[in-house]
């Protein structure tokens, strides 16, 4: 069995407003990421990806703040944790974040070089700049990017390479657990390519231990990730592996997002891509029942009144539905044969 | 069959150079494009191809460094603001990005006012006007009571872009140019966007073209795909054609680098 890196236990992190409204963007999520494994996070805008993310690494700051929950880094629980010591011990060494703008932090005035230094010696005083150069050397290297942006300026690489800097940059100090956060969504396909490949590589080579992938592309995630988790409304309402959840979805959310899918290839015509209507809940009021109910297809009066708990439908697969997995296969069987008329 | 149908709009060899000297791009380069009406085109290449510019050039908005676009057979003719708006009440455009598409300072009742009286409805009774507008708003799912009085910042990016679609339906141009209209939202709100505007099209009998970075958004609506890179075609003809069997080491590149979900994604090509 392998070692558990991460593990999260109803997490709950809510925003304050400034007219003093609590919105809860992550309600109650529990995961666990293994090591050598990678977990996807889809969903639409708003439904508390990102803000998952952040609540992930420990570090709080206003608008958002830690209600209840434990985060587990390899057998450590760093929740409640004070912010200054997340950063000085966490941020980095455990855990490792990349914002989707992540190339946006390279100072201008600096040579990439000089970033690393100053990463590697805010967390470790004791390393001569030597050492940083081989070190930094011989992970570009790995990562197949050559060893001459080290003594470059921001501004002379591309947009695709300045992305791939940062993500090699995040995890010299070995980070147990990376979080991408849409790191690939601002590049061209071909960069996006890239990031992806380097990604593999460094899970690959042993610089990180475990991944979680934010993204809303399904065909990115499908073919990056392990299992894939899809969140709605700060909750999540169904984790499966990668192909379940593609190929097999049970929560009508993630049905819905599945028949959303656009990739080049044969019989994608002749399909009709179906939408979800309606807009997700405002999360300042969130309904008393299943937050999907008010655009869901297959709601029922009960849905709206009783909270559902998260099901167990075997082999690590949950979801949040009152329908059972057959009844919900009857249901899109039916739907299924009804569009085909 | 394409070629029984009218020629709505083509260009013949328009160019469009920025700058002089040392500085000199040539962003598009010698296009020859032929649309026939009622077809939809797809424009496909990756940023700094010159589609953008491309569709200014065809817009108006910009002029041309050389070449001619030619509007059903005939010159276009943009050389004054009157000419201009004939022009225009002939093509219109969605763009990527909808929170600078609309007047900070116009209410929407104003912005779709204003289609109508484009369309020589400025003398119609008022009850007249706002049972279009309702027409046009439920249309794409707004409810037009809501958005009375309203600014067009105060809606969400998804709605802005229906509300560029509802302008398309009581404008009911020739020709619509969209400009990655789908770039910004994300992928649910994707098919709710492509179904309007497909539906749209089938009820208006109009030119579509669209310009896009995304292979497989193109594959999914047109009929004709064309592939540019660097300011050039390098490849079109129908989507089964060019998406299935690309010729073009461009293309064959382009459509490798998407993931996919049916077949193996290959990360040793880069």
């Amino acid at each position: 069995m392998a070692n558990t890196m991460l593990e999260v236990h109803e997490l709950t992190t809510k925003y304050v407003t400034r007219f003093r409204e609590d919105v809860y963007a992550v309600d109650h999520v529990s995961l666990k990421v293994e090591e050598g494994r990678s977990l996807g996070i889809a969903g639409e805008s708003g439904c508390g990806k990102s803000t998952l993310a952040l609540s992930l690494m420990g570090y709080y700051f206003p608008p958002l703040h830690y209600m209840s929950g434990d985060i587990i880094i390899d057998g450590r629980n760093i929740s409640g944790m004070n912010p200054d010591d997340v950063r000085k011990s966490i941020l980095g060494r455990e855990i490792a974040y990349i914002p989707q703008a992540a190339m946006n932090a390279l100072n201008p005035t600096q040579k990439i070089i000089h970033f690393i230094e100053d990463v590697i010696q805010e967390h470790d005083m004791y390393v001569t700049k030597k050492d940083i150069y081989d070190r930094a050397r011989k992970l570009f290297e790995t990562v197949g990017l050559p060893a001459e942006v080290l003594e470059k300026y921001p501004v002379e690489l591309s947009g695709g390479m300045k992305q791939r800097t940062v993500i090699a940059v995040s995890v010299l100090l070995l980070p147990k657990v990376l979080i991408a956060d849409e790191p690939s969504s601002a590049l061209d396909v071909t960069s996006q390519k890239m990031v992806i490949k380097m990604l593999k590589q460094l899970m690959e080579a042993g610089f990180i231990s475990s991944m979680i992938f934010i993204t809303h592309e399904l065909p990115l995630l499908y073919n990056v990730t392990d299992d894939i988790m899809v969140m709605y409304a700060g909750q999540i309402v169904e984790k499966a592996a990668a192909q379940e959840a593609v190929f097999d979805p049970l929560h009508p959310y993630s049905k819905g997002l599945m028949g959303s899918i656009i990739v080049p290839e044969k019989g994608l015509r002749d399909v009709k891509l179906t939408a979800i209507p309606g807009v997700p809940p405002n999360l300042k009021k969130p309904p008393m029942g299943c937050r999907f109910a008010e655009r869901c297809k297959l709601a029922k009066p009960e849905c709206r009144v009783t909270s559902v708990p998260l099901r167990d439908a075997g082999n690590g697969r949950t979801y949040r539905c009152i329908l059972s997995e057959n009844e919900l296969r009857e249901a899109y069987a039916r739907e299924a044969s009804q569009n085909a008329k | 069959m394409p070629s029984e149908k009218q020629i709505c709009l083509s260009t013949s060899g328009l160019t469009k150079i920025y700058g002089f000297g040392a500085h000199r791009t040539v962003a598009v380069d010698h296009v020859d494009l032929k649309l026939y009406e009622g077809e939809v085109v797809s424009i496909v290449g990756e940023s700094g191809s010159g589609k953008t510019t491309l569709a200014k050039m065809l817009l108006g908005l910009i002029s041309s460094s050389e070449g001619e676009v030619y509007f059903q057979g005939i010159k276009r003719d943009i050389s004054s603001q009157k000419k201009k708006q004939e022009y225009w009440k002939n093509i219109q455009a969605i763009f990527q990005d909808p929170f600078s598409s609309y007047n900070i300072f116009n209410k929407i009742d104003s912005v779709l006012l204003d289609c109508i009286h484009m369309r020589g409805g400025r003398n119609l009774p008022h009850a007249k006007k706002v049972e279009m507008m309702t027409e046009a708003c439920s249309f794409v799912n707004l409810k037009f009571e809501e958005l009375t009085n309203k600014y067009p910042f105060e809606l969400s990016g998804g709605q802005m872009q229906r509300l560029m679609i509802a302008r398309i339906f009581l404008l009911k141009p020739k020709i619509l140019l969209a400009d990655e209209p789908t770039s910004m939202i994300d992928a649910c709100s994707r098919a709710t966007i492509l179904d309007m505007l497909m539906q749209l099209r089938k009820e208006i009998g109009m030119t579509v073209i669209f310009i896009t970075h995304d292979i497989g958004l193109a594959y999914y609506v047109s009929d004709t795909v064309y592939i540019m890179e660097h300011g050039r075609f390098v490849e079109f003809g129908s989507a089964d054609e060019v998406i299935l069997q690309p010729k073009e080491p461009y293309t064959q590149r382009l459509i490798n680098d998407v993931p996919k979900i049916y077949e193996e994604w290959d990360l040793s090509t880069v």
